[in-house]
């Protein structure tokens, strides 16, 4: 198995708030990583520096590498618009475009950059919404607003939406955190099928998820890695104490 | 008796509001009344469609005055919408910055100018150099709409939710298009109302196009020439002492609010939400 993404001394700052403290961590190809903590232990700030997502906050800052395919995503001459190509983000709130149809909101990001060959559209938004595991509920309704669906089905939308630029790594950003419990364990379920092809990074701040879905887990505490290792060894023989401390549940 | 005394304060309360709602309408449907019977008996299909006849004579309308009125406020729009619009763009999504506060305040400023100081302006930089013209009037027109639309566009694109702006970056889109194809489309009825309110208000709007669009009695001779507009006809028929003339004002009043109201209706239904 391949590491995917390697993570070398990341630092992130907002303004004068030191976020990220030297971070050094790989992702594996076609796996699913974990990444948890309390509330305001940065894993959102990582994941979102993983897709130079965070660089659009104001103030905001970082530094260090991440090498994806060995390549280093914060080099000069890149484009972070291409980087945001290939790697995919699901937010936590379902946040479907509310002018388009369910149609265009799958089509809309290969539309936006130029595609307008309706039979490469067709078959693509059909496949990123089987993909998404959506296409049997919304098969006649593609013309329907994306907003008119539940809260789970939004949520899938947005991941069909996210597949369809055809990324290699998805990064998820608690995307259960905004759903009631069948919908949570269709998307856990999508995302372990989702992993045969693509490299999956969740943050998620139930950790029942994480043991469910995951084959690593990297423990967030103060804006530094603490642990990372196997699901397994983590959540039954965590290395370090605040790991413990967290996952039985002593803070947190 | 505490919970009585709750619900006595929110009654009042209620009362209160619907109250000023009435105090609010009041002066509003005063107006629609007045003009409606003053106006009504003036309008027959000579007044829309008739040049103003000389004094003393019977009949004539203010067809002309129709024609220069929407020819001075679509080039207003011409001029002021676009301008507006991309300002308004530049405040919400990169105004962030001492220029973009200064010019959000100075916008505010011009929105509450008199309408006089545009017509003023008008008159210094244009008319004195290219005399009395349709394109003054909509030049000096456009100032007035600018401000408005400005402010009112930076204010609907700043209700749109980050998280829109942030699902669409990464997605690849890149920041221009993302503002062009999600943000713009996503605040677009209030894009709408604020360009609609511009019209309505600059539709009105007498003192700048006396001194740029000036009048003329006779159907538009071409956008570099004086243009009869309809707030200046009104005005001319209303100052006159002959009856006559100011029961067409009336009528013109009347004529010039159902355009509006028309307007406001029809871009409504045109840009209805599909969904």
């Amino acid at each position: 198995m391949q590491n995917k993404i390697t993570v070398e001394t990341l630092n992130a700052w907002f303004g004068t708030n030191h976020a990220l403290k030297n971070i050094n961590l790989s992702f594996q190809e076609n796996r699913i990583t974990a990444i948890i903590g309390p509330s305001g232990c940065g894993k959102s700030t990582f994941i979102r520096c993983l897709n130079r997502m965070h660089e659009v906050v104001r103030g905001a800052k970082v530094s260090g590498k991440v090498l994806v395919d060995g390549k280093d995503i914060y080099e000069r001459d890149i484009d972070p618009v291409d980087i945001r190509r290939c790697i995919g983000m699901v937010f936590q709130k379902p946040n479907p475009f509310p002018t388009m149809s369910i149609y265009d909101n799958v089509a809309a990001g290969l539309k936006l950059n130029g595609m307008k060959d309706k039979k490469i559209l067709d078959k693509t938004v059909e496949e990123s919404l089987k993909k998404a595991a959506l296409w049997d509920e919304v098969k006649n309704d593609l013309n329907k607003s994306g907003v008119s669906l539940s809260g789970g089905q939004q949520q899938r939308l947005c991941i069909a939406r996210a597949l369809a630029v055809e990324p290699e790594i998805i990064l998820f950003d608690e995307p259960c955190s905004a759903l009631d419990p069948i919908s949570t364990s269709r998307i856990e379920d999508l995302m372990i099928e989702l992993k045969e092809k693509y490299t999956i990074v969740i943050v998620t701040h139930n950790m029942q998820q994480a043991a469910r879905v995951s084959d690593y887990t990297a423990f967030f505490l103060y804006g530094e890695l603490i642990e990372f290792g196997e699901t397994n060894q983590i959540f039954k023989k965590p290395k370090e104490k605040s790991t413990e401390d967290y996952i039985v549940g002593r803070f947190g | 008796m505490k919970w009585n005394r709750r619900k006595l304060i929110d009654r009042i309360m209620s009362f209160l509001t619907a109250a000023c709602v009435v105090v609010a309408i009041i002066p509003l449907l005063s107006i629609l009344y007045t003009v409606t019977i003053n106006g009504i008996s003036a309008i027959n299909l000579d007044f829309l469609t008739q040049l103003p006849k000389p004094e003393g004579e019977v009949g004539g309308g203010l067809g002309n005055a129709i024609q220069g009125t929407f020819i001075v406020v679509g080039i207003a729009c011409l001029i002021g919408l676009p301008v507006g619009i991309l300002a308004g763009v530049y405040l919400s999504e990169y105004g962030e910055n001492r220029f973009g506060r200064m010019v959000s305040f100075v916008a505010d400023v011009l929105a509450g100018t008199p309408s006089i100081a545009a017509g003023i302006f008008g008159y210094t930089f244009i008319v004195l150099y290219f005399g009395f013209s349709a394109i003054a009037g909509g030049a000096a027109l456009s100032v007035l709409m600018i401000p408005i639309v400005a402010r009112t566009t930076e204010e609907s694109l700043r209700l749109v939710s980050g998280s829109l702006r942030e699902a669409s970056l990464a997605l690849g889109i890149p920041r221009w298009k993302t503002i062009l194809h999600i943000v713009l489309s996503t605040a677009m009825s209030g894009i709408i109302t604020g360009a609609l309110l511009a019209i309505a208000r600059v539709s009105g709007e007498t003192a700048p196009l006396l001194l740029t669009a000036f009048g003329n009695p006779y159907w538009a001779a071409g956008i570099n020439k004086p243009i009869s507009t309809m707030p200046v006809q009104i005005y001319t028929y209303a100052i006159a002492p002959f009856p006559d003339w100011h029961a067409k004002a009336w009528g013109g009043a009347l004529v010039l609010i159902i355009l509006v109201l028309i307007l406001n209706i029809g871009v409504r239904f045109i840009t209805r939400k599909k969904y």
